[in-house]
């Protein structure tokens, strides 16, 4: 008798280059916030993850990198196993542990000062948070400024953050303490790092 | 083959992850110096092992590199970095600023202007602008958490103090996004103002003192200075013997033991493509004078 196993989702194909181009892009992204950037490295996903957010782990996390899920992928079995099984990090339930933090349900995203945001001396030590959003083509706009814009730059998502702007303000507020934010829809990724202003765009 | 392989780029995956999550926080907080665990490389320290590792962690097979060192792409130093790229991972490597994405160097900022397509990697060897004024470095973190930069400014004004202008030629201190006082490298103060407001990503790697830090692109970099003692650029007072050109950087060449000098570009790429431009010097020679007999 056969037993069906489920598989597991690959990783990368060719992990070196894979992760070299998936770090110019979040590089890229992250040095020009607002900046739509893409993806283009292929690997399995396992649901709910997106493609662009399962990229990101392959090429950032490993077993010093402490990770948080959220409920809604902390709850699917799958997503637990692929990430210890490819990157070796440790999923951890406290969030203030957290290097990263993947986030699929954006509507309950935890205040941020639940997660770690780096001390005076060391701000770098601090949570990078990934959000999966519905779209970084369209929905409301926000205007952005800071390090890495020329002047003012649009960005138009549907982020589905409730006071994402107020939240972001606080957080400017904490400077040089903060968490930075990586927005993935799909294969596409938006940076908003802790310098960025992010204001909703009136009318 | 049986000859011993690289990964590609040299290093191990998981040094380039930790690489690349420290180059990551540093352009988050632009002027911040990210910690990172250096490794070693296999050239000494002080060849430029900060730089080379922050090359490696970013360079991918599509890239074209450029090297220089103190504006030259001739140079021991810059020539040994371009052949170890060359051998460990394979990629393009060119000697013109324009033509490369990914561009490492010691101590100068070439004279063309840097585009959105590329990346700049300096190689740091003392990170720390304070280190000279504070040793300790739990008191420059310290510092810095709470940007306590009078020091570096009372340096500053015991150089107008003792000389009457701000002596400091080299490394001169800048402030990053008006927050980190940040340590420019050893490039001359000349460079200071192409940091400001760059269009390309800017990355300082250090290898020895085991820190990265960052200028994102279109970000303000401010040079230390006074209302009343404005920083100032310096150059020699002349142009390039080879190429005429009135607005590069100028070294300085001892000809004989008699005094004799002449001044040449620094960066050799802009010197040698305004040469092929027909701009000529006082001291080059004519053009048709090497051509073969008829």
């Amino acid at each position: 008798m056969m037993t069906t196993i489920a598989e597991m989702p690959a990783g990368f194909a060719d992990k070196v280059i894979a992760a070299q181009s998936t770090f110019r892009t979040v590089m890229d992204a992250m040095a020009r916030p607002g900046s739509v950037q893409l993806i283009r490295a292929v690997s399995g996903v396992p649901a709910p993850m997106m493609r662009g957010a399962a990229a990101i782990a392959l090429t950032l996390f490993d077993q010093d990198t402490p990770v948080w899920l959220d409920e809604k992928l902390a709850t699917s079995g799958d997503v637990i196993k692929w990430i210890k099984f490819h990157t070796s990090a440790p999923v951890i339930a406290d969030a203030a542990g957290s290097s990263f933090a993947v986030i699929a349900d954006p509507t309950s995203l935890p205040e941020f000062d639940r997660f770690a945001l780096g001390s005076p001396e060391y701000p770098d030590r601090s949570t990078t948070i990934v959000i999966q959003v519905a779209s970084l083509s369209e929905g409301p706009a926000y205007r952005l400024s800071g390090p890495g814009i020329d002047g003012v730059t649009v960005l138009r998502a549907a982020i589905g953050v409730p006071d994402l702007a107020d939240r972001l303000a606080e957080n400017a507020c904490r400077f040089p303490r903060g968490i930075d934010l990586l927005l993935v829809s799909g294969e596409s990724i938006v940076a908003l790092p802790r310098t960025t202003q992010f204001v909703a765009q009136e009318g | 083959m049986n000859a011993p392989t690289y990964n590609f780029a040299y290093l191990d995956e998981q040094t380039k992850r930790m690489i690349r999550r420290a180059i990551l926080k540093a352009i988050a907080i632009p002027g911040y110096q990210v910690p990172f665990a250096s490794r070693e490389m296999p050239m000494p320290y002080g060849w430029g092992t900060g730089g080379v590792q922050v090359t490696a962690a970013i360079l991918g097979p599509d890239d074209r590199l450029k090297v220089i060192d103190q504006g030259s792409d001739d140079t021991t130093n810059a020539i040994s970095i371009r052949k170890f790229f060359q051998k460990t991972a394979g990629v393009a490597v060119t000697t013109s600023t324009v033509n490369a994405t990914v561009i490492q160097t010691r101590h100068r900022i070439h004279e063309a202007q840097l585009g959105a397509h590329q990346v700049l990697v300096y190689q740091v060897p003392i990170p720390e602008p304070l280190r000279f004024l504070e040793p300790r470095e739990t008191e420059t973190r310290r510092m810095h958490a709470l940007a306590e930069y009078g020091l570096i400014h009372v340096k500053l004004y015991e150089d107008i103090a003792r000389f009457g202008h701000i002596a400091t030629a080299y490394a001169y201190p800048v402030k990053v996004n008006a927050r980190y006082v940040m340590d420019p490298s050893p490039t001359p103060k000349f460079d200071n103002p192409k940091m400001d407001n760059c269009e390309a990503l800017q990355l300082f790697g250090a290898g020895r003192e085991k820190r990265i830090y960052a200028i994102p692109p279109y970000t303000t970099v401010q040079s230390l200075d006074f209302e009343d003692y404005p920083f100032e650029p310096y150059k020699h007072k002349a142009c390039c013997a080879l190429c005429n050109a009135a607005d590069s950087y100028l070294d300085e060449i001892v000809t004989d033991d008699k005094g004799s000098r002449m001044f040449v570009c620094s960066d050799t790429d802009y010197c040698e493509t305004r040469q092929a431009q027909g701009h000529r010097g006082s001291e080059n020679a004519s053009p048709f004078a090497e051509s073969r007999h008829a």
